[in-house]
């Protein structure tokens, strides 16, 4: 009998699996959860992959063997609500050009790197959350006359290549000078150096650099975003019950006082006081 | 190959490659200038210019290029202000060439110096015998002949040179392999297709050099 009820539920994983590889939507055969996706994951192995950025102060910074930062604790409240322990995450580092081949791939069962949710990527991964929302900012020198994105004519911005926040200058302020380089943090260099007027990316990114202690008072973020970047948790495309499962524990820790916790032990440093987590934008993960 | 047909996406696709070659053609110039020089200077009856040969190659051939790239860019522009150019991608393009043309040179010296030792000391001596000085002996009796010895390892460094280019990507400059990772970032359904797409192109530049070199090589040759 048993036996029986798991060769019905490895059936129908095989038919969404089959789905999923020719149309993409495969949302139809994996609807009774259990031994696919995240939340089966979690049950059976106690243990979660779980990619994050390794370069991000105050949202995901690897020193040494270790990961800190806010995207970590909100990646540790998810797998607690999932039943893994925070020893039993294996955390990887992904950069931004590899977090959907990571997820599709399932070299990771959840992505909490500042992964803004947009329309493009909903067709190759699903998004839990939002989290949290951010939204592109400018980080100037501390004396800067810049007040926003209208005063950047003529100056020199900096970013890295290839990421949005580059290409939104790009194409609304064609007449700022794009400096782009690999990392945030050259831009940082080249920003205390006065090669560039201001480094530009999401704003809670930019504060995480303002807070570093090496900076302090150095610089200001402007304050004035031009952009709306919801991040969310990634998952794979056809695993809905996990997202959904991510979105109930999102709202739970909302309400019960966790997620203002891992606000306050990182990105609060910088005295930023806790967003609230509005539950009622979180997404409907992949429903029509 | 939809990433390509994107009009935006093959421009980028063919300015990067564009930067490359320019960033090539530019530094092979400067570095065949000054490897040659140096390498007459290690050749040098002057122990002073020995020594600033030796010491050249030393450094750059063995400091890693990404470090010497980085160095041009945050030590020479940004601590000592030195500015090639008031455009931006401009200013990031003699950077690297400078970057690349000193660690370049480092090469092009030890492969000049390799082939000025293909040629018979009687040859040099001969030189000296019918009251030839130092600089007219190397000019008109055994650089003419070291040069062509040289033609094949030379073209081994052009090679290695045009691939290095990429590295100035790191201080700024959009080339192939910086659009290669924006397109990548772009399309991550696609990643294998685009870098076949990068190593393909470098492929279709670099193998016919390789095969021109070593047919220059062949003609050139001192048949002794």
């Amino acid at each position: 009998m048993r036996m029986k009820h798991v060769a019905a539920v490895a059936a129908a994983a095989t038919l969404a699996l089959g789905m999923s590889a020719c149309g993409g939507d495969g949302d139809g055969g994996s609807g009774n959860g259990g031994g696919k996706g995240i939340v089966g994951k979690a049950q059976s192995q106690k243990k979660l992959v779980i990619g994050v950025k390794a370069d991000q102060p105050g949202l995901g910074l690897q020193t040494g063997s270790t990961y800190e930062g806010f995207d970590i604790e909100i990646a540790k409240i998810v797998a607690k609500g999932l039943g893994v322990d925070a020893n039993n995450i294996e955390w990887k580092t992904t950069v931004s050009a590899n977090r959907e081949p990571f997820i599709q791939q399932g070299t990771v069962d959840l992505v909490v790197a500042t992964y803004t949710i947009n329309d493009e990527r909903k067709q190759k991964v699903n998004f839990a959350g939002p989290y949290f929302v951010a939204g592109q900012d400018l980080l100037v020198k501390a004396d800067s006359t810049i007040t926003g994105p209208e005063g950047l004519d003529g100056k020199k911005v900096c970013s890295v290549q290839g990421s949005t926040p580059a290409k939104r200058i790009q194409t609304d302020h064609p007449k700022a000078k794009l400096q782009q380089f690999d990392a945030y943090s050259k831009c940082i260099t080249a920003l205390e150096g006065g090669q560039v007027d201001a480094v530009t990316t999401d704003d809670i990114i930019l504060a995480g650099y303002a807070a570093q202690s090496q900076y302090a008072g150095k610089f200001k973020v402007v304050g004035k975003t031009f952009s709306t970047e919801p991040y969310g948790i990634g998952l794979k495309k056809d695993d809905k019950d996990g997202c959904e499962k991510v979105n109930e524990i999102l709202k739970a820790a909302a309400s019960d006082g966790t997620y203002k916790a891992a606000w306050d032990a990182t990105l609060g440093k910088s005295g930023k006081a806790a967003p609230e987590l509005d539950t009622t934008k979180l997404t409907n993960c992949g429903s029509v | 190959m939809h990433v390509f047909a994107d009009p935006t996406n093959l421009d980028a696709y063919l300015s990067g490659f564009l930067w490359i070659l320019k960033l090539t053609g530019a530094s092979a110039v400067i570095a065949l200038v000054l490897g040659v020089l140096l390498a007459a200077f290690r050749v040098s009856p002057v122990p002073v210019l020995r020594g600033f040969g030796a010491a050249w190659v030393n450094i750059f051939r063995n400091t890693p290029l990404t470090l010497i790239i980085f160095f041009c860019y945050f030590g020479l522009f940004s601590t000592l202000g030195l500015t090639l150019s008031d455009d931006l991608n401009l200013n990031n393009f003699w950077l690297g060439v400078v970057g690349l043309s000193v660690y370049t040179a480092a090469f092009v010296c030890e492969s000049v110096r390799s082939g000025i030792n293909t040629v018979p000391a009687g040859q040099a001596e001969a030189a000296r015998a019918i009251g030839l000085t130092f600089f007219q002996t190397l000019r008109i009796v055994v650089l003419p002949q070291a040069g062509r010895a040289v033609v094949a390892p030379l073209g081994s460094v052009l090679i290695a040179l045009c691939k290095n280019a990429t590295i100035v990507g790191t201080i700024g400059l959009i080339e192939a392999s910086s659009v290669m990772k924006q397109l990548i970032n772009d399309n991550g359904d696609a990643v294998i297709p685009i870098f076949l797409v990068f190593a393909g192109t470098f492929a279709a530049i670099l193998v016919p050099t390789g095969y021109f070199f070593g047919w220059l090589a062949n003609r050139l040759a001192v048949k002794r």
